[in-house]
Protein backbone atom coordinates (compact mmCIF):
# COMPACT_ATOMS: atom_id res chain seq x y z
CA UNK A 1 0.00 0.00 0.00
CA UNK A 2 2.93 2.51 1.24
CA UNK A 3 6.15 1.89 -0.90
CA UNK A 4 8.80 4.07 0.11
CA UNK A 5 12.60 3.60 -1.30
CA UNK A 6 16.00 5.67 -0.44
CA UNK A 7 13.57 8.53 0.42
CA UNK A 8 15.81 11.85 1.35
CA UNK A 9 14.97 15.02 2.32
CA UNK A 10 17.68 18.05 2.68
CA UNK A 11 17.58 21.52 4.16
CA UNK A 12 21.08 23.09 3.38
CA UNK A 13 23.55 20.78 4.53
CA UNK A 14 21.07 19.28 7.47
CA UNK A 15 19.68 15.65 6.19
CA UNK A 16 16.04 15.41 8.00
CA UNK A 17 15.14 12.18 6.02
CA UNK A 18 18.57 9.95 5.24
CA UNK A 19 17.97 7.71 2.96
CA UNK A 20 14.69 5.78 4.02
CA UNK A 21 13.56 2.33 2.52
CA UNK A 22 10.28 1.19 4.02
CA UNK A 23 6.93 -0.93 2.80
CA UNK A 24 3.61 -0.78 4.30
CA UNK A 25 1.50 -3.94 3.57
CA UNK A 26 -2.21 -3.51 2.70
CA UNK A 27 -4.73 -2.94 5.78
CA UNK A 28 -1.51 -3.05 8.17
CA UNK A 29 -0.73 -0.95 11.44
CA UNK A 30 2.65 0.39 11.28
CA UNK A 31 4.07 2.76 13.50
CA UNK A 32 7.27 5.00 13.02
CA UNK A 33 8.73 5.39 16.21
CA UNK A 34 11.61 7.79 17.40
CA UNK A 35 12.64 10.25 19.45
CA UNK A 36 11.72 14.03 18.57
CA UNK A 37 13.61 15.14 15.35
CA UNK A 38 13.99 12.43 14.07
CA UNK A 39 12.42 12.90 10.72
CA UNK A 40 8.83 11.29 11.54
CA UNK A 41 6.47 14.57 10.26
CA UNK A 42 9.27 15.29 7.35
CA UNK A 43 8.61 11.90 6.18
CA UNK A 44 5.00 11.85 6.46
CA UNK A 45 4.82 15.23 4.89
CA UNK A 46 6.25 14.15 1.93
CA UNK A 47 4.06 11.08 1.72
CA UNK A 48 1.11 13.69 1.77
CA UNK A 49 2.43 16.03 -0.91
CA UNK A 50 3.03 18.46 1.26
CA UNK A 51 6.71 18.23 0.99
CA UNK A 52 8.85 17.70 -2.01
CA UNK A 53 11.49 15.10 -1.85
CA UNK A 54 15.30 15.98 -2.37
CA UNK A 55 15.94 12.10 -3.39
CA UNK A 56 13.96 8.91 -3.51
CA UNK A 57 10.62 7.01 -4.79
CA UNK A 58 7.36 7.38 -3.17
CA UNK A 59 4.18 5.04 -4.21
CA UNK A 60 0.66 4.88 -2.23
CA UNK A 61 -2.07 2.56 -3.56
CA UNK A 62 0.93 2.97 -6.78
CA UNK A 63 0.57 6.06 -7.40
CA UNK A 64 3.92 8.54 -7.46
CA UNK A 65 2.52 11.59 -5.10
CA UNK A 66 5.44 13.57 -6.12
CA UNK A 67 3.89 13.42 -9.94
CA UNK A 68 -0.15 12.53 -9.15
CA UNK A 69 -0.41 14.79 -6.24
CA UNK A 70 -4.38 15.18 -6.44
CA UNK A 71 -4.33 11.63 -7.22
CA UNK A 72 -2.59 10.92 -4.57
CA UNK A 73 -4.59 12.76 -1.81
CA UNK A 74 -7.57 11.05 -2.94
CA UNK A 75 -6.43 8.15 -1.47
CA UNK A 76 -5.82 9.52 1.73
CA UNK A 77 -6.54 11.02 5.13
CA UNK A 78 -4.46 12.41 7.82
CA UNK A 79 -4.35 13.50 11.06
CA UNK A 80 -1.67 16.39 11.53
CA UNK A 81 0.56 16.70 14.44
CA UNK A 82 -0.18 20.55 15.18
CA UNK A 83 -3.66 22.08 15.17
CA UNK A 84 -5.00 22.49 11.69
CA UNK A 85 -8.34 23.53 12.49
CA UNK A 86 -10.25 26.92 11.23
CA UNK A 87 -10.48 29.04 14.65
CA UNK A 88 -12.82 31.83 13.18
CA UNK A 89 -15.32 28.61 12.29
CA UNK A 90 -17.84 26.42 14.71
CA UNK A 91 -16.64 22.86 15.53
CA UNK A 92 -19.49 22.05 13.18
CA UNK A 93 -18.58 24.50 10.42
CA UNK A 94 -15.15 23.12 11.13
CA UNK A 95 -16.26 19.45 10.80
CA UNK A 96 -18.59 20.17 7.97
CA UNK A 97 -16.46 21.81 5.51
CA UNK A 98 -13.83 18.61 5.90
CA UNK A 99 -16.72 16.14 5.00
CA UNK A 100 -17.47 18.49 1.79
CA UNK A 101 -13.52 18.92 1.20
CA UNK A 102 -13.38 15.29 1.68
CA UNK A 103 -16.20 14.07 -0.81
CA UNK A 104 -18.47 12.89 1.60
CA UNK A 105 -22.44 12.70 0.84
CA UNK A 106 -24.53 15.05 2.78
CA UNK A 107 -26.47 13.22 4.46
CA UNK A 108 -24.12 10.74 5.30
CA UNK A 109 -21.75 14.05 6.55
CA UNK A 110 -24.61 15.15 8.27
CA UNK A 111 -25.12 11.65 10.62
CA UNK A 112 -21.35 11.52 10.58
CA UNK A 113 -20.58 14.52 12.07
CA UNK A 114 -23.36 14.72 14.87
CA UNK A 115 -22.30 10.90 16.08
CA UNK A 116 -18.36 12.26 15.77
CA UNK A 117 -19.14 15.01 17.69
CA UNK A 118 -20.72 13.30 20.25
CA UNK A 119 -17.99 10.64 20.05
CA UNK A 120 -15.53 13.53 21.31
CA UNK A 121 -17.90 14.68 23.55
CA UNK A 122 -18.32 18.60 22.11
CA UNK A 123 -21.96 17.99 20.99
CA UNK A 124 -23.31 20.79 23.27
CA UNK A 125 -20.47 22.83 21.85
CA UNK A 126 -20.83 22.50 18.19
CA UNK A 127 -22.17 25.84 17.68
CA UNK A 128 -19.03 27.08 19.15
CA UNK A 129 -16.73 29.16 17.46
CA UNK A 130 -12.69 26.81 18.23
CA UNK A 131 -11.28 30.07 19.22
CA UNK A 132 -13.46 29.51 22.54
CA UNK A 133 -12.05 25.93 22.77
CA UNK A 134 -9.39 25.06 25.24
CA UNK A 135 -5.80 22.93 24.16
CA UNK A 136 -7.57 19.59 24.52
CA UNK A 137 -10.47 20.41 23.11
CA UNK A 138 -9.24 21.45 19.75
CA UNK A 139 -7.27 18.12 19.75
CA UNK A 140 -10.77 15.78 20.57
CA UNK A 141 -12.12 18.18 17.43
CA UNK A 142 -9.07 17.36 15.40
CA UNK A 143 -9.23 13.63 16.13
CA UNK A 144 -12.93 13.66 15.34
CA UNK A 145 -12.28 15.77 11.89
CA UNK A 146 -9.82 13.18 10.74
CA UNK A 147 -12.30 10.28 11.21
CA UNK A 148 -15.25 11.46 9.37
CA UNK A 149 -14.15 10.11 5.89
CA UNK A 150 -13.08 6.88 5.33
CA UNK A 151 -9.99 6.63 3.18
CA UNK A 152 -8.10 3.58 1.89
CA UNK A 153 -4.99 5.10 3.85
CA UNK A 154 -4.79 7.21 7.76
CA UNK A 155 -1.71 8.81 8.73
CA UNK A 156 -1.77 9.86 12.10
CA UNK A 157 1.30 12.18 13.09
CA UNK A 158 1.46 11.69 17.08
CA UNK A 159 -2.26 11.53 17.25
CA UNK A 160 -2.37 10.99 21.09
CA UNK A 161 -0.04 13.61 21.71
CA UNK A 162 -2.43 16.41 24.04
CA UNK A 163 -5.28 13.50 24.12
CA UNK A 164 -6.54 12.92 27.79
CA UNK A 165 -6.57 8.95 28.37
CA UNK A 166 -10.28 8.11 27.51
CA UNK A 167 -10.52 9.84 24.53
CA UNK A 168 -7.16 7.74 23.29
CA UNK A 169 -8.99 4.89 24.29
CA UNK A 170 -12.15 5.52 22.36
CA UNK A 171 -9.68 6.43 19.26
CA UNK A 172 -7.84 3.11 19.32
CA UNK A 173 -10.82 1.42 19.45
CA UNK A 174 -12.47 3.04 17.03
CA UNK A 175 -9.39 2.94 14.36
CA UNK A 176 -8.84 -0.62 15.13
CA UNK A 177 -12.36 -1.35 14.30
CA UNK A 178 -12.11 0.39 10.52
CA UNK A 179 -9.04 -1.70 10.56
CA UNK A 180 -10.72 -4.92 11.01
CA UNK A 181 -13.96 -4.07 9.19
CA UNK A 182 -12.94 -1.43 6.48
CA UNK A 183 -9.12 -2.91 5.82
CA UNK A 184 -7.91 0.88 6.28
CA UNK A 185 -3.82 0.73 5.98
CA UNK A 186 -3.01 2.84 9.45
CA UNK A 187 0.30 4.63 9.56
CA UNK A 188 1.13 6.43 12.71
CA UNK A 189 4.02 8.48 14.49
CA UNK A 190 4.53 7.97 17.91
CA UNK A 191 6.52 8.07 20.82
CA UNK A 192 4.39 6.73 23.19
CA UNK A 193 6.04 3.01 23.12
CA UNK A 194 3.08 1.33 24.94
CA UNK A 195 0.47 2.88 22.50
CA UNK A 196 2.99 1.31 19.44
CA UNK A 197 3.42 -2.12 21.01
CA UNK A 198 -0.63 -2.28 21.54
CA UNK A 199 -1.28 -1.29 18.12
CA UNK A 200 0.92 -1.54 15.89
CA UNK A 201 1.44 -5.01 13.74
CA UNK A 202 4.79 -3.61 12.72
CA UNK A 203 6.83 -0.55 14.04
CA UNK A 204 9.95 1.11 12.23
CA UNK A 205 12.22 2.99 14.82
CA UNK A 206 13.73 6.24 13.57
CA UNK A 207 16.17 7.83 14.62
CA UNK A 208 18.04 11.20 13.19
CA UNK A 209 16.36 10.78 9.78
CA UNK A 210 17.60 7.16 9.65
CA UNK A 211 15.60 4.17 9.81
CA UNK A 212 17.50 2.05 12.39
CA UNK A 213 15.20 -1.15 12.75
CA UNK A 214 11.96 -2.84 11.65
CA UNK A 215 9.74 -5.57 12.71
CA UNK A 216 6.85 -6.27 14.67
CA UNK A 217 6.99 -5.42 18.34
CA UNK A 218 7.98 -9.01 19.89
CA UNK A 219 10.69 -9.13 17.14
CA UNK A 220 12.01 -5.92 18.07
CA UNK A 221 12.21 -6.87 21.84
CA UNK A 222 13.91 -10.15 20.78
CA UNK A 223 16.62 -8.34 18.65
CA UNK A 224 17.40 -5.87 21.92
CA UNK A 225 17.02 -8.89 24.21
CA UNK A 226 14.20 -6.59 26.40
CA UNK A 227 11.43 -7.32 27.52
CA UNK A 228 9.24 -4.30 27.18
CA UNK A 229 9.38 -2.08 23.72
CA UNK A 230 10.25 1.34 25.88
CA UNK A 231 13.73 -0.63 26.76
CA UNK A 232 14.46 -2.00 23.03
CA UNK A 233 13.61 1.81 21.72
CA UNK A 234 16.16 3.17 24.35
CA UNK A 235 18.81 0.60 23.58
CA UNK A 236 18.33 1.06 19.86
CA UNK A 237 18.09 5.43 20.39
CA UNK A 238 20.55 5.72 23.33
CA UNK A 239 19.68 7.87 26.41
CA UNK A 240 20.03 10.91 25.15
CA UNK A 241 17.45 13.92 25.39
CA UNK A 242 16.71 15.05 22.09
CA UNK A 243 15.63 18.79 22.12
CA UNK A 244 13.58 19.59 19.51
CA UNK A 245 14.57 23.35 19.32
CA UNK A 246 17.97 24.70 18.73
CA UNK A 247 19.99 21.81 16.37
CA UNK A 248 17.77 19.88 14.78
CA UNK A 249 15.58 19.78 11.98
CA UNK A 250 12.28 21.41 12.55
CA UNK A 251 14.82 24.63 13.40
CA UNK A 252 17.24 24.19 9.83
CA UNK A 253 13.32 24.28 8.48
CA UNK A 254 12.26 27.32 9.76
CA UNK A 255 16.09 28.94 9.42
CA UNK A 256 15.60 27.28 5.71
CA UNK A 257 12.07 28.82 5.07
CA UNK A 258 13.54 32.57 6.03
CA UNK A 259 16.19 32.47 3.53
CA UNK A 260 13.97 31.69 0.45
CA UNK A 261 15.45 28.28 -0.26
CA UNK A 262 11.94 25.98 -0.25
CA UNK B 1 -18.10 23.44 -7.73
CA UNK B 2 -19.46 23.00 -3.71
CA UNK B 3 -16.09 22.54 -2.45
CA UNK B 4 -15.24 26.06 -4.29
CA UNK B 5 -18.34 27.19 -3.02
CA UNK B 6 -17.58 26.17 1.08
CA UNK B 7 -14.27 27.81 1.17
CA UNK B 8 -16.05 30.82 -0.58
CA UNK B 9 -18.81 31.24 2.20
CA UNK B 10 -15.47 30.18 4.85
CA UNK B 11 -14.22 33.64 3.72
CA UNK B 12 -17.31 35.55 3.93
CA UNK B 13 -18.54 33.74 7.58
CA UNK B 14 -14.81 35.34 8.67
CA UNK B 15 -15.21 38.54 7.42
CA UNK B 16 -18.90 38.59 8.81
CA UNK B 17 -17.35 37.23 12.34
CA UNK B 18 -14.86 39.56 13.22
CA UNK B 19 -16.47 43.16 13.43
CA UNK B 20 -13.05 44.46 14.84
CA UNK B 21 -11.57 43.92 11.20
CA UNK B 22 -14.77 45.14 9.41
CA UNK B 23 -14.33 48.48 11.74
CA UNK B 24 -11.18 48.63 10.95
CA UNK B 25 -10.88 48.59 7.59
CA UNK B 26 -13.87 51.20 7.22
CA UNK B 27 -12.20 53.88 9.23
CA UNK B 28 -8.96 54.11 6.92
CA UNK B 29 -10.98 55.25 4.31
CA UNK B 30 -13.40 57.81 6.03
CA UNK B 31 -10.24 59.49 7.77
CA UNK B 32 -9.17 59.49 3.78
CA UNK B 33 -12.53 61.08 3.31
CA UNK B 34 -12.60 63.63 5.62
CA UNK B 35 -8.92 64.57 6.31
CA UNK B 36 -8.34 64.89 2.14
CA UNK B 37 -11.76 65.77 1.54
CA UNK B 38 -11.81 68.59 3.50
CA UNK B 39 -8.33 69.19 3.68
CA UNK B 40 -7.55 69.78 -0.15
CA UNK B 41 -11.21 70.43 -1.10
CA UNK B 42 -10.64 74.51 -0.85
CA UNK B 43 -7.93 74.65 -2.40
CA UNK B 44 -8.65 72.28 -5.36
CA UNK B 45 -11.96 74.19 -5.43
CA UNK B 46 -10.01 77.40 -6.69
CA UNK B 47 -9.35 75.46 -9.71
CA UNK B 48 -13.28 74.67 -10.93
CA UNK B 49 -14.52 71.04 -9.77
CA UNK B 50 -15.79 69.21 -6.95
CA UNK B 51 -13.07 67.38 -5.22
CA UNK B 52 -15.41 64.94 -3.85
CA UNK B 53 -16.29 63.63 -6.79
CA UNK B 54 -12.84 63.22 -8.11
CA UNK B 55 -11.81 61.71 -4.42
CA UNK B 56 -14.83 59.09 -3.64
CA UNK B 57 -14.01 56.86 -6.28
CA UNK B 58 -10.52 56.91 -5.39
CA UNK B 59 -11.15 56.09 -1.94
CA UNK B 60 -13.26 53.21 -2.48
CA UNK B 61 -10.62 52.14 -4.65
CA UNK B 62 -8.33 51.94 -1.95
CA UNK B 63 -10.54 50.75 0.55
CA UNK B 64 -11.18 47.76 -2.11
CA UNK B 65 -7.23 47.15 -2.33
CA UNK B 66 -6.76 47.18 1.24
CA UNK B 67 -9.14 44.63 1.81
CA UNK B 68 -8.48 42.32 -1.04
CA UNK B 69 -4.30 42.66 -1.07
CA UNK B 70 -5.07 41.19 3.06
CA UNK B 71 -7.47 38.62 2.36
CA UNK B 72 -4.70 36.99 -0.05
CA UNK B 73 -2.53 37.46 2.43
CA UNK B 74 -4.15 35.65 4.90
CA UNK B 75 -2.65 32.58 3.45
CA UNK B 76 0.53 33.54 6.03
CA UNK B 77 -2.17 33.37 9.00
CA UNK B 78 -3.52 30.04 7.52
CA UNK B 79 -0.42 28.72 7.54
CA UNK B 80 0.65 29.90 10.88
CA UNK B 81 -2.74 28.24 12.60
CA UNK B 82 -1.94 25.31 10.67
CA UNK B 83 -5.64 25.42 8.77
CA UNK B 84 -3.67 25.77 5.34
CA UNK B 85 -2.30 22.50 5.54
CA UNK B 86 -6.02 20.84 5.97
CA UNK B 87 -7.00 22.21 2.77
CA UNK B 88 -3.73 21.34 0.84
CA UNK B 89 -3.88 17.95 1.40
CA UNK B 90 -7.34 18.09 0.03
CA UNK B 91 -8.74 16.03 -2.62
CA UNK B 92 -9.17 18.57 -5.07
CA UNK B 93 -6.98 20.80 -7.26
CA UNK B 94 -5.10 23.10 -5.42
CA UNK B 95 -6.37 25.83 -7.86
CA UNK B 96 -9.57 25.13 -6.78
CA UNK B 97 -8.74 25.75 -3.13
CA UNK B 98 -6.82 29.22 -4.85
CA UNK B 99 -10.36 30.20 -6.58
CA UNK B 100 -12.59 29.65 -3.81
CA UNK B 101 -10.46 31.95 -1.44
CA UNK B 102 -9.60 34.53 -4.15
CA UNK B 103 -13.37 34.56 -5.09
CA UNK B 104 -14.43 34.80 -1.06
CA UNK B 105 -11.81 37.86 -0.72
CA UNK B 106 -12.55 39.79 -3.51
CA UNK B 107 -16.14 39.16 -2.57
CA UNK B 108 -15.56 40.75 0.95
CA UNK B 109 -13.49 43.55 -0.52
CA UNK B 110 -16.39 44.42 -2.92
CA UNK B 111 -19.15 44.64 -0.61
CA UNK B 112 -16.63 46.91 1.33
CA UNK B 113 -16.05 48.85 -1.66
CA UNK B 114 -19.71 49.24 -1.61
CA UNK B 115 -19.87 50.13 2.11
CA UNK B 116 -17.53 53.14 1.60
CA UNK B 117 -19.00 54.37 -1.67
CA UNK B 118 -22.69 54.39 0.46
CA UNK B 119 -20.40 56.15 3.15
CA UNK B 120 -19.41 58.54 0.86
CA UNK B 121 -22.44 60.05 -0.23
CA UNK B 122 -23.31 60.69 2.91
CA UNK B 123 -20.39 62.97 2.87
CA UNK B 124 -21.91 64.80 0.36
CA UNK B 125 -20.70 62.49 -2.33
CA UNK B 126 -23.41 62.45 -5.71
CA UNK B 127 -22.95 60.27 -8.03
CA UNK B 128 -23.29 60.95 -11.88
CA UNK B 129 -26.11 58.48 -11.93
CA UNK B 130 -27.41 55.50 -10.08
CA UNK B 131 -27.97 53.33 -13.23
CA UNK B 132 -23.86 52.88 -13.00
CA UNK B 133 -24.35 50.83 -10.25
CA UNK B 134 -23.84 47.53 -11.80
CA UNK B 135 -20.78 48.45 -14.15
CA UNK B 136 -19.48 49.84 -10.92
CA UNK B 137 -19.40 46.74 -8.94
CA UNK B 138 -18.13 44.57 -11.97
CA UNK B 139 -14.78 46.64 -11.95
CA UNK B 140 -14.91 46.38 -8.08
CA UNK B 141 -15.02 43.12 -8.36
CA UNK B 142 -12.28 43.10 -10.96
CA UNK B 143 -10.20 45.18 -8.66
CA UNK B 144 -10.56 43.09 -6.21
CA UNK B 145 -9.23 39.57 -8.13
CA UNK B 146 -6.36 41.35 -8.77
CA UNK B 147 -5.17 42.01 -5.86
CA UNK B 148 -6.75 39.57 -3.76
CA UNK B 149 -4.02 37.42 -6.38
CA UNK B 150 -1.37 39.82 -5.79
CA UNK B 151 -2.05 39.04 -2.03
CA UNK B 152 -1.93 35.39 -2.39
CA UNK B 153 1.27 35.77 -4.32
CA UNK B 154 2.89 37.46 -1.25
CA UNK B 155 1.24 34.60 0.62
CA UNK B 156 2.78 31.95 -1.13
CA UNK B 157 6.24 33.21 -0.75
CA UNK B 158 6.58 34.66 3.01
CA UNK B 159 5.44 32.17 6.21
CA UNK B 160 5.19 35.04 8.93
CA UNK B 161 3.31 37.96 9.31
CA UNK B 162 6.79 40.36 9.70
CA UNK B 163 7.36 41.13 6.32
CA UNK B 164 3.42 42.46 6.09
CA UNK B 165 4.36 46.32 6.93
CA UNK B 166 7.02 45.79 4.47
CA UNK B 167 4.80 45.04 1.93
CA UNK B 168 2.21 48.16 3.07
CA UNK B 169 4.58 50.16 3.08
CA UNK B 170 6.68 49.52 -0.36
CA UNK B 171 3.79 47.80 -2.73
CA UNK B 172 0.43 48.69 -1.03
CA UNK B 173 0.92 52.40 -0.12
CA UNK B 174 2.96 53.05 -3.65
CA UNK B 175 0.48 51.80 -6.07
CA UNK B 176 -2.28 53.52 -4.31
CA UNK B 177 -0.48 57.04 -4.26
CA UNK B 178 0.19 56.32 -7.96
CA UNK B 179 -2.97 55.70 -9.05
CA UNK B 180 -4.35 58.78 -8.90
CA UNK B 181 -6.77 58.34 -6.28
CA UNK B 182 -5.62 61.72 -4.64
CA UNK B 183 -4.43 63.71 -7.00
CA UNK B 184 -5.00 63.86 -10.82
CA UNK B 185 -1.39 62.16 -12.64
CA UNK B 186 0.17 65.10 -14.32
CA UNK B 187 3.16 66.44 -14.58
CA UNK B 188 5.07 63.10 -12.52
CA UNK B 189 8.80 62.15 -13.86
CA UNK B 190 8.48 60.05 -16.53
CA UNK B 191 9.64 56.84 -14.49
CA UNK B 192 6.51 57.24 -11.84
CA UNK B 193 4.49 58.02 -15.04
CA UNK B 194 5.88 54.33 -15.85
CA UNK B 195 5.24 52.78 -12.57
CA UNK B 196 1.22 54.38 -12.56
CA UNK B 197 0.76 52.90 -16.13
CA UNK B 198 1.16 49.64 -14.63
CA UNK B 199 -0.41 50.12 -11.43
CA UNK B 200 -3.90 48.13 -11.48
CA UNK B 201 -5.65 50.36 -9.65
CA UNK B 202 -4.93 53.41 -11.73
CA UNK B 203 -7.57 51.41 -14.46
CA UNK B 204 -9.61 50.53 -11.84
CA UNK B 205 -10.13 54.38 -10.14
CA UNK B 206 -10.50 55.53 -13.63
CA UNK B 207 -13.16 53.25 -14.59
CA UNK B 208 -14.22 54.07 -11.19
CA UNK B 209 -14.23 57.90 -11.86
CA UNK B 210 -15.68 57.63 -15.38
CA UNK B 211 -18.77 55.41 -14.05
CA UNK B 212 -19.57 57.69 -11.23
CA UNK B 213 -18.50 61.32 -11.42
CA UNK B 214 -18.45 61.04 -15.28
CA UNK B 215 -14.35 63.15 -15.04
CA UNK B 216 -11.72 60.57 -15.99
CA UNK B 217 -8.28 60.69 -17.45
CA UNK B 218 -7.87 62.03 -20.94
CA UNK B 219 -6.20 59.64 -23.00
CA UNK B 220 -7.74 56.53 -20.68
CA UNK B 221 -11.11 55.41 -21.67
CA UNK B 222 -13.66 53.23 -20.15
CA UNK B 223 -13.22 50.37 -22.70
CA UNK B 224 -9.44 50.63 -22.18
CA UNK B 225 -9.43 50.51 -18.44
CA UNK B 226 -12.35 47.50 -18.29
CA UNK B 227 -9.70 45.57 -20.81
CA UNK B 228 -6.69 46.04 -18.90
CA UNK B 229 -8.92 44.74 -15.55
CA UNK B 230 -10.02 41.89 -17.07
CA UNK B 231 -6.63 40.68 -18.87
CA UNK B 232 -4.80 41.56 -15.08
CA UNK B 233 -7.22 40.27 -13.23
CA UNK B 234 -6.59 36.74 -15.63
CA UNK B 235 -3.16 36.97 -15.60
CA UNK B 236 -2.25 38.19 -12.06
CA UNK B 237 -5.06 35.10 -10.80
CA UNK B 238 -2.89 32.22 -13.07
CA UNK B 239 0.43 33.47 -11.73
CA UNK B 240 -1.30 33.43 -8.03
CA UNK B 241 -2.74 29.72 -9.06
CA UNK B 242 0.78 28.71 -10.17
CA UNK B 243 2.53 30.11 -7.08
CA UNK B 244 -0.09 28.39 -4.49
CA UNK B 245 -0.19 25.28 -6.48
CA UNK B 246 3.77 25.12 -5.46
CA UNK B 247 3.09 25.79 -1.50
CA UNK B 248 5.12 23.62 0.78
CA UNK B 249 4.66 23.47 4.05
Amino acid sequence: MIEVSNLTKKYGDLVAVDNVTFTVNDGEVFAFLGPNGAGKTTTVKMLTTLLHPTAGVMRLNDIDPVREPERARRTFGIVFQDPSLDDDLTAWENMDLHGVLYDVPDAERRKGCEELLKFVDLWDRKDSVVKEFSGGMKRRLEIARGLLHEPKILFLDEPTTGLDPQTRNLMWDRLQDLNKTKGMTIFLTTHYMEEADRMANRIAIMDEGKIIATGTPDELKKQTNTEFLEDAFLALTGKTIRDEGAGSADHARTMGRRMGRR
Amino acid sequence: MKKIYYLWLRQIKKYLRSRARMIGTLAQPIIFLVMFGYGFGGSFGAGGGNYLNFLAPGIVGMSIIFTAIFTGIEVIWDRQFGFLKETLVAPMPRTDVMIGRTAGGATVATIQGIIVLLISTLFGFQPASWAAVFPVIFIMFLIAIIFASIGTIIGSFLDDMQAFSLIMNFLVMPLFFLSGALFPLQGLPGWLTFISRIDPLTYGVDALRVLLANIGHHDLGLGTDALVLVGMALVFSLVGGYFFEKIQV
